[in-house]
Formats: C-alpha cells, sequence, structure tokens
C-alpha cells in the first residue's frame, strides 16, 4: 500500500520534471562514462607496466668509432676491453643481481636493425660498422640498474649504460597523464552531476510544494516524504549509470578488442571481462552519488 | 490539553515579540475564541502548538508531552494527534475530495480497507455525503472548507486548530462550518479557533482569550468578541480610565 504509493509519487516527480530527469541521465551517463575509462584505463597501464618491465634490460653500449660520449675517443673498445665488462658481470659483486646476459655485436645488431626497420629508407643506409656492440642483461629485480650503471659506466670502451625502463618510464608517464585527465574530467562532471541531481529534486519538491506542506501538517514521517525524491534522483542517474556502464562495455568489445588487438596484436588489453566488473561498480557509484545529492537537496524542506 | 507558561516569542529581525509571556490553560473538551488585531499573536499562538515554531522561551505542554523535549524525528507523529484548517482551505487541486481527505491517511500509512471505512465517514460527518469524486474547483468555499475539515478530523484527532476558518465565507456559510465545529467539539474534540468574526464569537458565548501586541489581556468563559468586564488601559494622561 505505501510502497504503491511512494512509487507512483516518483512515476509522478519523473514525468512532471521530464526534461531535467533527462538532463540527470544524459549529465550522469557521460560522467559515469569517463569514470569507467579512467578506471579501465589505470587497469590497463598497471597491466602493460607488469608486462614491460618485466621484459625491459639494461643495455651496455660499447664504444664506436664515431662515438665521443662517456669514456669514448671516436675508438671502438678493444675485445680486452668487452672481455673486462664480461668478467665483471660473472664477478661475485653484480653475478647475484644478473637473470642473464648476451653480447651484441655489430653484425648481430645489424640484423636486428634491418628487421626492425625493414621497408625504412635507413635500413638501407646503414652499415654493419654504424653499429653499436652492447651486451643485453636481464636483471633479476628490473628496479635495481642503478647497480649495473654504477659499477660499468666508468670503465674503459663503455659509452653508456641504459636502463630500457627509462624509455618506458615516458610512456607510462603520458599515459598516466591521459589517465589522470581522464579521472579529472570525471570528478568535473560528477560535481555537475551532483549539483544537476540536487536542483533536479528541488525543483521538483518545490512543485509539490502544497503537498508537502499538508504531509508535514497531518504528520507524515521525514522517511516518508523524502523517499519517493530520492528515489526519484536515484532512478534517474541509475539509467545513466546503466548507459555509461553499455557504453564502457561497447567501448572495450569495439574498439579496444575490436580495434586495437587487431592493429597492436602481442600488446595484452583490457578485455570485456575487465568492462563487466566496472559497470556494476558505476551502478553503484551513480546510484550512491543520487541517493547522497537528493537527500540533501530535501532536507530543507524537511526541516521542522 | 494545552498548557502555555510564559511563552515568548520573538522573531528574527523583529523586536517586538509576536508573543509575550502568555500564559494559558486549555482543557479537555473545551472550543476557545483566539480574537484580536491582525499580528496579535493568534496565528503565532497555534503555530506554536503545532511546533512549527519553537518558543523563544517559556514552555509549551500538549497533550502531556513537552513540546521543547520532543525530537525532531518524533514531531510528525506528535502532529498526528492535531487538526488543522485554515482560511485558505489548502486543498489538493489536482484530487478529488475523498482523496484528500484519504492523502492524510495514506501519508501516515493507514491501510486501504481502514482509509474506506474512515474517509466517507469523515465525509458524512462535514455533510458532503456523495461529493468524494468531485474536484475542488466544482466546489462552493463553504464546500471546500468542510473538506478540509474532514481532513482534519478524519484521523479522529484530540485538539483542532482552525486559523480563520470563516475568513473567506459569507455569514450564512459561516454559520453551517461553526455548527459544524461545534458539533465535533461535542464529540470530544478541543477545538481552539483564531478569528476576527465578531458575530460568530458574540453568538456563541465560548471561551474567549483576547490578544493585544502578543500579550493576553481578556480571558472568559462565555465571552464575546468586545468585553463584557471594563478593561484597564494605562492612558500618557492619567492615572488609569475605565474604557466601556
Amino acid at each position: 500500500m505505501r510502497l504503491g504509493l511512494v512509487l507512483s509519487e516518483v512515476g509522478q516527480g519523473l514525468r512532471r520534471n521530464l526534461s531535467m530527469v533527462v538532463s540527470v541521465v544524459l549529465v550522469t551517463f557521460i560522467s559515469l562514462t569517463f569514470v569507467g575509462t579512467a578506471i579501465l584505463l589505470q587497469s590497463q597501464i598497471t597491466q602493460m607496466k607488469t608486462y614491460w618491465f618485466d621484459r625491459a634490460q639494461v643495455a651496455v653500449y660499447f664504444c664506436t668509432d664515431f662515438t665521443t660520449a662517456g669514456s669514448c675517443d671516436q675508438q671502438a673498445a678493444t675485445d680486452d676491453q668487452i672481455a673486462a665488462v664480461e668478467a665483471q658481470l660473472q664477478s661475485a659483486t653484480l653475478a647475484p643481481f644478473i637473470d642473464a646476459y648476451y653480447f651484441e655485436d655489430q653484425e648481430l645488431a645489424f640484423q636486428n636493425f634491418q628487421d626492425q626497420f625493414a621497408g625504412n629508407a635507413i635500413a638501407s643506409l646503414v652499415t654493419p660498422e654504424l653499429m653499436t656492440e652492447a651486451f643485453w642483461v636481464n636483471l633479476v629485480d628490473p628496479e635495481q640498474s642503478q647497480i649495473l650503471s654504477d659499477a660499468l659506466a666508468g670503465l674503459a670502451g663503455v659509452e653508456s649504460v641504459v636502463d630500457q625502463r627509462s624509455y618506458l618510464d615516458q610512456i607510462f608517464a603520458i599515459l598516466n597523464a591521459s589517465s589522470l585527465t581522464a579521472v579529472g574530467i570525471a570528478a568535473l562532471m560528477l560535481v555537475a552531476a551532483a549539483l544537476l541531481i540536487a536542483t533536479t529534486i528541488r525543483l521538483s519538491a518545490f512543485s509539490r510544494r502544497r503537498e508537502l506542506g499538508i504531509m508535514r501538517l497531518v504528520g507524515a514521517s521525514n522517511r516518508f516524504i523524502q523517499t519517493p525524491f530520492v528515489l526519484e534522483g536515484v532512478v534517474a542517474a541509475l539509467l545513466g549509470s546503466l548507459l555509461a556502464g553499455g557504453a564502457v562495455i561497447a567501448i572495450v568489445h569495439f574498439f579496444v578488442q575490436g580495434y586495437l588487438t587487431q592493429t597492436l596484436p602481442g600488446t595484452s588489453f583490457v578485455t570485456v571481462n575487465d568492462a563487466l566488473i566496472v559497470a556494476p561498480v558505476l551502478l553503484v557509484a551513480g546510484g550512491l552519488l543520487a541517493a547522497i545529492a537528493s537527500n540533501v537537496a530535501i532536507s530543507r524542506y524537511l526541516r521542522v | 490539553m494545552i498548557r502555555f507558561d510564559e511563552v515568548t516569542k520573538v522573531y528574527r529581525g523583529n523586536a517586538r515579540p509576536a508573543l509575550n509571556a502568555v500564559d494559558l490553560e486549555i482543557l479537555a473538551g473545551e472550543f476557545v475564541f483566539l480574537v484580536g488585531a491582525s499580528g496579535s499573536g493568534k496565528s503565532s499562538f497555534l503555530r506554536l502548538v503545532l511546533k512549527e515554531e519553537r518558543p523563544t522561551s517559556g514552555q509549551i505542554h500538549v497533550l502531556g508531552q513537552d513540546l521543547g523535549r520532543i525530537s525532531s524525528r518524533k514531531v510528525p507523529y506528535f502532529r498526528r494527534n492535531l487538526g488543522v484548517v485554515f482560511q485558505d482551505f489548502r486543498l489538493l487541486p489536482n484530487k478529488t475530495v475523498f482523496d484528500n481527505v484519504a492523502f492524510t491517511l495514506q501519508v501516515i500509512g493507514k491501510s486501504k480497507g481502514f482509509i474506506h471505512e474512515a474517509v466517507p465517514d469523515a465525509l458524512a460527518t462535514v455533510g458532503l455525503d456523495g461529493k468524494g469524486g468531485r474536484f475542488p474547483h466544482e466546489l462552493s468555499g463553504g464546500e471546500q472548507q468542510r473538506v478540509a475539515i474532514a481532513r482534519a478530523v478524519v484521523n479522529k484527532p484530540s485538539i483542532l486548530l482552525a486559523d480563520e476558518p470563516t475568513g473567506n465565507l459569507d455569514p450564512a456559510t459561516s454559520d453551517g462550518i461553526m455548527t459544524l465545529l461545534q458539533r465535533i467539539n461535542a464529540n470530544g474534540t478541543t477545538v481552539v479557533m483564531a478569528t476576527h468574526d465578531v458575530g460568530i464569537v458574540d453568538r456563541l458565548q465560548r471561551r474567549v482569550v483576547e490578544l493585544v501586541g502578543g500579550r493576553i489581556v481578556r480571558d472568559e468563559r462565555g465571552g464575546s468578541y468586545t468585553q463584557a468586564v471594563p478593561l484597564v488601559r494605562e492612558q500618557s494622561f492619567g492615572p488609569a480610565e475605565v474604557t466601556p
């Protein structure tokens, strides 16, 4: 009986305020889509970080006839110098930190370069003499590359010790920035959504102020008075959240799985399963946001 | 039933109190007229009884409860014991007469069965049998006020507060409303009515409480609108003068 009455009040309120309700639906839809995208982007970044950082190597580059950096003086590293570095890598101090290493001589480097830039004009300009020889080292703990560069950077014939993660860091910094931007936009949109919900509920309460006045006069409980309004906000926000959940799933299904995975095979991307976890989070977030916003908005009509 | 102890009400931004140290006791089953000019504090009195306002100082007891001690969460339950009628009826224009009366019971959670018994009863009490399906705008002023009274008494309140219920009605219609209010009073409901209507107060000869500038200047059983007992007023040029 009371439930029916409350629900009919909700329906009335939604119909009476249709245009405002539509705008609430749209704003929650957009803002929660941003929230969902930001969450997925974060999990994508984490996934890629674990994948790439595990594979990141430390390169010990040797001098060539053309380099002047480090301790080089346009003099290629001698075999003795290379052997000295290898001895260091096998020494008791460094060995425990090293998982594996291999030597890339000019021929091998040239081969890799040709593979990497196949079809590119630069491939035909490069000769093996131009290539840099290097030790490629896999560390037990990729975080500890500093030890290697401390031990080897000053040795004769070594041009530089480079941790590949420093390149990755730049990429991840860009990805992180875009994910933070999405979070920022999402936060702003959520504020807008909360204010819009509050305004809508206030408008709805204003258009029903006669009923509210009589309800208070005859002793309707506060909970009874506020429930229809809170539900009104929650229903509108849930509609928006459903759309946002659908949009996030669609983005993952059609864009990430359908396009990115085809274009960039070999990289692991977030899956529809991840999106299916995010969607309920959005629903709960939307519902909570609306419940709190409408509760605050309606409370002024309940002051005794 | 209703007791005011030294109640003063000062509204913000207004130096002069709306009610000034009012002491008053209204007993169960009484019919009390509150008279006085506009702004004398009649409406403030009713609002304080309803706990729509809290007094600036003093204590109010209604139905044995100290209003200062009722938590705001309990106020709705307290109000279910009071019925209220206004000069401007305050009906819901988009609901039928039946629904207007039923609304009161719906929002305090009464069952459908109870509502279908109580509402026709209340409508019969106020003489609106068979008009339950009408809308307020299809009714005359007097009939609308009867709907409002039906709404106020449908939950069988112990106290009925009426704020100038005949203020918008012609004398003949007003008489009908007063007959109705007397009948409700005779059934045991305490009635407190704020009014300007000299004719009604004089004819009914009930207890009259007169307010001037927020103070009670007269409290007379079986009184009329103009005071029968001489009232002493201070004059600037003399010690005191008796006004007729």
